[in-house]
């Protein structure tokens, strides 16, 4: 789809609205529908249309593989500290209440800690799979074209 | 009235969909059915005035999954093998399905709010949002805080699946890391 001009201008303009719109269910999921899995999948949907047409090594240009790695790590343990800071406060285990001066601002922190680490895991995780697959399949286009090219040279060297 | 008529519209539709799914033998048709199907549903969901979870089934089922089923088709043929009918898994199937059916009269009519699943904690849950949390939308006030170890159980799904994908298809093979250690040791 690299070629087709309609389809980039129209990625282009798309895509940073996109990643908006997944910030937005982020950090508006206290109020309106959405959270931490809608909006990471929204924001992996965003990458995915860029590598889409864009092409796969634009892509891992612009957001190296090993980056999800450190993604959904960070976003579990994000998670999970929330759990701990708050049993270190004297409280139970993602009880939020004593994160904050009062009860509600500890819960309002503790809410946007879990999500934001719900998000990081899901975003990163989503474009993790979809870099996986599709860099498999050029893998595999790339060692066909491999053994193929090996296949010529051994006729190459049999004809001689 | 008209309620009902979406609704028998909107089931007739995902049965639709489900059935040319079933007929259908290239792969092609059938990631983009399961797309539209989950598009339905998720039409469905809001019908039900379950807006979140109409949410996650339009990005997850009809965008992503969409997504992974287009890229794995691109590793297997575009035809699914011709299969003799399959008596045994169809009988199956269909038994369920009527096992399920007759179960759905045992069901509390939809809405009613003397069914078991609102009389449990739900009540608390819906009261206690505005004082004890103070967060507008119940559903994120359960799904972070009330629920908020579920939830960590989830995402830890969510990376789980990452983790055996990335093993498995990751390209970090067994060898490579050898060949690796073996040139650390040769420098050594």
């Amino acid at each position: 789809m690299q070629d087709d001009v309609v389809m980039r201008v129209v990625a282009k303009v798309m895509i940073p609205a996109v990643m908006l719109f997944a910030l937005y269910v982020q950090f508006h999921g206290d109020f309106g529908p959405g959270g931490g899995f809608q909006a990471g999948v929204i924001f992996a949907a965003a990458f995915v249309l860029h590598a889409m047409i864009f092409g796969l090594n634009r892509a891992r240009h612009v957001w190296p593989p090993h980056y999800n790695v450190l993604g959904f790590c960070a976003g579990v343990l994000l998670y999970g500290g929330t759990g701990v800071a708050s049993m270190l406060l004297g409280d139970n285990f993602l009880a939020y209440n004593v994160l904050g001066a009062t009860p509600s601002k500890g819960q309002h922190l503790g809410i946007l800690l879990v999500e934001f680490g719900v998000g990081l895991t899901v975003a990163s995780v989503m474009v993790s799979l979809f870099l996986t697959f599709a860099g498999r399949i050029t893998h595999l286009r790339f060692l066909a074209k491999s053994e193929a090219h090996e296949r010529y040279l051994a006729e190459q060297a049999d004809e001689k | 009235m008209s309620s009902f008529a979406v609704n028998a519209s909107l089931i007739a539709l995902l049965a639709l969909i489900a059935f040319m799914a079933l007929r259908l033998h290239r792969l092609f048709a059938v990631v983009m059915l399961s797309g539209a199907f989950s598009l339905t549903a998720a039409a469905q969901f809001v019908v039900l005035d379950a807006v979140d979870v109409a949410f996650t089934e339009a990005a997850v089922g009809a965008g992503i999954s969409t997504v992974l089923a287009l890229a794995t088709l691109s590793l297997v043929p575009a035809e699914e093998k011709h299969h003799s009918f399959a008596f045994l898994p169809a009988f199956l199937a269909v038994a369920t399905g009527f096992l399920l059916i007759a179960a759905v009269s045992d069901l509390p009519p939809f809405g009613d709010p003397l069914a078991p699943i609102h009389m449990h904690v739900a009540p608390d849950y819906i009261a206690g949002s505005a004082i004890d949390i103070d967060v507008p939308n119940v559903v994120t006030s359960v799904l972070a805080s009330y629920r908020g170890f579920d939830t960590l159980g989830e995402t830890v799904v969510v990376f789980t699946a990452a983790v055996a994908v990335l093993l498995i298809i990751g390209g970090h093979t067994r060898t490579k890391r050898r060949s690796k250690n073996q040139g650390g040791r040769d420098a050594g």
